[in-house]
């Protein structure tokens, strides 16, 4: 072994991009992060941001780094679809794509890792962390400093996953990454690594991330808040979890097999030797099915909690909506194999998992229902969030309807990783999941940051995305039944698909404007912030607890931990319009910051990037680094809180209550 | 006013929307219910009726949804306001047992869909089915006739109104078999061998493809499934053993290399065990199975 290979590993020149698509994007990226830290720098922010971001275990900002975070992230995933389109429209018959086929497999594989992965997965844990706190009536999480944890090694993967386009390359395998492609022997480069350890890393940020809000949600709450008094956002929030908790354990370990056979050339999934890729196809699907009603099951309690408030009346059918998500939560992990029917299981085997795919629309059909039925004798308000949730009502409804027949095994064989698939799970995952999200985000933004958003440019984004998303993903569905299959870079001119690739590259665009749209809306909605001030803390005449409290939320969220006695609480109180008693203020106990999270992460980064490029001394400096940090941190534990005395604590509200009747 | 105004660009919008995809149909095949053989026909009703059934629960789903938005909304005061009106329970029973109804008839049709259609279930004939072995080499499809003694890349010539017995294995990442005309689709994984029934009812071209990404060249996987009356195929075949292009081990050896966008091409077979070989391949070092009866997920429910 030369020297090269023991300091450098696998890294060599040619790990430099090459192609003008890919070194136009590299280039791109490197100028953003140096004109980013040039601007910080240049405007002395460091300090203030190391204070007031980083280091903090105020789950408040947490949640606002992990959206801000997620939508850069959509930022580029968008733009992946652009040129996977792009492609499609152009590379047909005799013409040659935008980009070279390698290229291409690695922009689809970046893409639907991107969007599950540091999206959808980033947007749901930055609601949680934003939003749970406050409507279960506490002060904080369970544990501050693990929730930083969390999120900084979420960031690690985002990281990692953006150093492939610089250094190296990305996966070509797909999004999930199925053996034998997966393997050493069809796929030897560092692209396959990076996907491991970009995802591996993250997914344990996941995982501790839904211990973290489990404990919460079960021991933190107001008093007087039993179970089934819990705003029905926190139940979507539990289920989800709950899922996390079973089902990233899964991803870890089948990460980590296929891990071992690309470092150490074992033969877990591998054709020969005894390996059977058929395994890895079943254990991430196991995990894999979970994910997605760990992404929507939140979007659920966001569309209860937006439909009671704009509709001015209480939730229809809590206990079934609880039921619902309880039902939907144990059935999603007994559908996984629905992914491949077409793999040659017996027809008992396919039947079972088929019948169990559709039970599920039961429950989900329930939920629907419900909501229609709190809007009925209602008073109902169409802001922002209500136009969301009307078209995730439609969308939703007829992406469950190709859900269904694809549940239907011998209908599966036909359209089974055909476009078709591509948008039907397109259809669920934006209508519901993206749409769940940006109705929360117009909805608690004022919670957050103490001003709404622009209701004008709110509605044009909503416009822009709901048509664009129709021309995007209604010519799929015709594509799937023509034959396309999915991940194609060339066809011949002969098949006729090209007009609708077209409309569906026109979808994308308009989605972009829809992007755009949104963009103007933060940049109109903080220029205008003085007149849009929420002086209330309540803006939307709310129903659940973190509206009792001034807008943008104190750090210690509630100056008197509130006494809960029914559900919506809050509303309930308006209601009874009874006099508030002022207890005296008392002293609160708040997390110190602490860069812990930061240093983990930074190993974490260095213990990744070693496996990928099998620089061995390195990963394990960024092993060694990670346990020796715990352990250093375990000593300093005593010293890990500070008070803010009453009277702090008094000079705070009250001078929270002066901003927020401050209008200028 | 300004509603009016949406409700007429939206209108437009959907119009042009309908019109564009209606016009780029024109020229395109839709293959999987444009079907031409008996199990896709019979995948195409089990589509539509389900379809139909799925109606019974969204029909009512948009009347409700657009009814209820339109009459309840804040500016029409002579709505009734119940504020606290959170459950009934005849209601949620109703939206309880009525999915699940319907969900218990579907039941039943994916339990005698997924048997009757079952891949690995020979079709009713009285014609003695045609046997073909798939395949998937990086980066084309490889047809091996084992009873006409010859063997085809990237063309699948078929009789028509026969049943095929298609095996289907891998040397390769894996790929999914799918003909889109003929019927529904099933993988091929290297070292096992898996199984697909279809039938053509008519003749004429199909276009066949890889449906599971296997790598660089797995576009160009594609191939054409000719169906021609039996008299043809057979003279077809006849015609193919003479032309003396001999398939050995040492030519599937060569063959096996990756190659990209491979030109249609035929052989005779010299090797009649070549399949069986390529599927051993992959057991021959380890845990030893025996023949080509090593199908996927063997004891679970087969």
């Amino acid at each position: 072994m030369d020297i090269w290979q023991l300091v450098f590993g696998r890294m060599s020149w040619d790990a430099l991009p090459h192609e003008m698509v890919t070194i136009g994007g590299a280039v791109m990226l490197t100028l953003g992060g140096i004109t980013a830290v040039a601007a910080m720098t240049y405007f002395k922010r460091w300090t203030w941001f190391w204070k007031n971001w980083l280091t903090s275990l105020d789950a408040k900002k947490i949640g606002v780094m992990y959206i801000v975070v997620a939508l850069f992230m959509l930022l580029r995933g968008v733009a992946d679809a652009l040129m996977i389109r792009a492609q499609q429209i152009t590379s047909v018959g005799e013409a040659q794509g935008v980009v070279s086929t390698e290229t291409f497999q690695q922009v689809f594989s970046a893409h639907g890792s991107i969007m599950i992965f540091f999206v959808a997965m980033g947007l749901i844990f930055g609601l949680i962390n934003l939003i749970v706190p406050l409507q279960i009536g506490s002060r904080d999480v369970a544990f501050p400093l693990l929730n930083s944890v969390s999120f900084w090694l979420f960031v690690v993967g985002v990281v990692m996953l953006n150093v492939s386009l610089v250094i190296g390359e990305f996966s070509a395998a797909g999004w999930l990454a199925y053996p034998p492609l997966s393997g050493l022997e069809y796929s030897p480069g560092v692209g396959v690594d990076y996907w491991i350890w970009a995802l591996q890393i993250a997914g344990v940020g996941s995982l501790l991330s839904a211990i973290n809000f489990l404990t919460t949600i079960f021991t933190m709450r107001a008093p007087g808040m039993t179970l089934t008094k819990m705003p029905i956002f926190v139940w979507s929030v539990v289920s989800s979890m709950f899922l996390v908790a079973f089902a990233f354990p899964i991803l870890t370990a089948t990460l980590g097999m296929l891990g071992l056979d690309r470092l150490l050339g074992m033969h877990f999934f591998t054709s020969d030797l005894g390996g059977n890729p058929m395994m890895y196809i079943n254990l991430i699907w196991a995990w894999g099915h979970p994910e997605v009603y760990i992404l929507i099951l939140p979007a659920f309690g966001v569309y209860s909690e937006i439909v009671a408030t704009f509709a001015r009346k209480r939730l229809f059918g809590y206990m079934s909506m609880v039921w619902a998500l309880g039902a939907i939560t144990v059935l999603s992990f007994i559908v996984w194999l629905h992914h491949f029917f077409t793999m040659g299981g017996g027809a008992k085997v396919n039947a079972f998992f088929g019948i169990m795919t559709a039970v599920i629309a039961v429950p989900t059909g329930v939920k629907i229902f419900n909501w229609l039925f709190t809007m009925y004798g209602g008073r109902i308000r169409f802001t922002t969030p209500m136009l969301w949730f009307m078209g995730f009502v439609v969308t939703f409804t007829v992406g469950g309807v190709a859900g269904v027949l694809m549940s239907v095994p011998a209908i599966d064989f036909q359209v089974h990783n055909s476009l078709f698939l591509v948008a039907h799970f397109h259809t669920m995952i934006i209508g519901g999941v993206v749409f769940g999200f940006f109705a929360a985000m117009t909805y608690w933004f004022p919670k957050i940051f103490g001003f709404t958003l622009n209701e004008r440019l709110g509605r044009y984004a909503f416009w822009s995305w709901l048509v664009g998303f129709l021309l995007a993903f209604v010519p799929l569905y015709a594509l799937g039944l023509m034959g396309a299959t999915r991940r194609l870079d060339h066809y011949d001119s002969s098949m006729g698909w090209q007009g609708l690739f077209i409309v569906a590259g026109v979808g994308v665009a308009v989605i972009g404007l829809g992007l755009l749209f949104q963009i103007l809306q933060i940049v109109v909605s903080i220029r205008q912030r003085h007149q849009n001030r929420d002086t209330t803390g309540d803006p939307w005449d709310g129903r659940t607890l973190e509206w009792s409290v001034p807008s943008p939320a104190p750090v210690y969220n509630f100056t008197h931990t509130p006494q809960v006695t029914t559900r919506d609480a809050f509303w309930e109180t308006k209601q009874a319009k009874v006099a508030k008693k002022r207890a005296p203020f008392e002293a609160i106990m708040l997390p110190k910051n602490s860069p812990v999270g930061i240093i983990i992460a930074g190993f974490s980064f260095i213990l990744g990037f070693g496996l990928v490029w099998h620089m061995y001394w390195l990963a394990i400096i960024g092993l060694i680094g990670i346990i020796v940090t715990i352990i250093m941190r375990t000593w300093g534990e005593q010293d890990s809180e500070e008070e803010l005395s009453a009277v702090a604590v008094e000079k705070l509200a009250a001078q929270a209550a002066f901003a927020s009747r401050r209008k200028v | 006013m300004r509603r009016r105004y949406k409700i007429l660009i939206g209108a437009a919008v959907g119009i042009i929307v309908v019109i564009a995809v209606g016009l780029l149909f024109g020229d395109a095949n839709v293959a999987v219910l444009n079907s031409q053989g008996v199990v896709a026909n019979k995948e195409r009703d089990l589509m539509l009726f389900t379809l139909g059934l799925s109606a019974v629960v969204v029909v009512p789903v948009f009347v409700l949804l657009f009814g209820i938005a339109w009459h309840f909304r804040e500016a029409n005061t002579k709505a009734t306001y119940k504020p606290n009106w959170d459950g009934s329970r005849l209601l949620e029973t109703v939206w309880w047992v009525v999915p699940c109804i319907i969900i218990v008839i579907l039941s039943g049709v994916i339990w005698t869909s997924a048997h009757e259609l079952d891949p690995y279930k020979p079709l009713d004939s009285h014609k003695k089915p045609l046997e073909v072995q798939v395949v998937a080499l990086p980066w084309k499809w490889l047809f091996i006739y084992p009873e006409q003694g010859i063997a085809t890349v990237n063309q699948l010539p078929l009789p028509v109104d026969t049943p095929v017995n298609f095996t289907i294995t891998a040397d390769a990442p894996m790929n999914s078999f799918w003909i889109p005309s003929l019927g529904g689709q099933v993988y091929a994984m290297s070292g096992m061998s898996t199984k697909l029934h279809l039938m053509a009812n008519t003749t004429g071209e199909y276009n066949g493809v890889s449906a599971n990404i296997s790598g660089k060249g797995f576009a160009g996987m594609k191939f054409i499934a000719k169906v021609t009356s039996r008299a043809d195929f057979d003279a077809w075949a006849v015609t193919t053993r003479q032309q003396l292009r001999p398939l050995g081990f040492l030519e599937y050896q060569k063959m096996a290399e990756p190659t990209e966008n491979v030109e249609p091409a035929v052989y005779t077979l010299t090797k009649h065990d070549l399949y069986d070989t390529i599927v051993e391949k992959y057991a021959s070092h380890g845990m030893q199975h025996k023949g080509t009866d090593i199908s996927p997920m063997a004891g679970m429910g087969q």
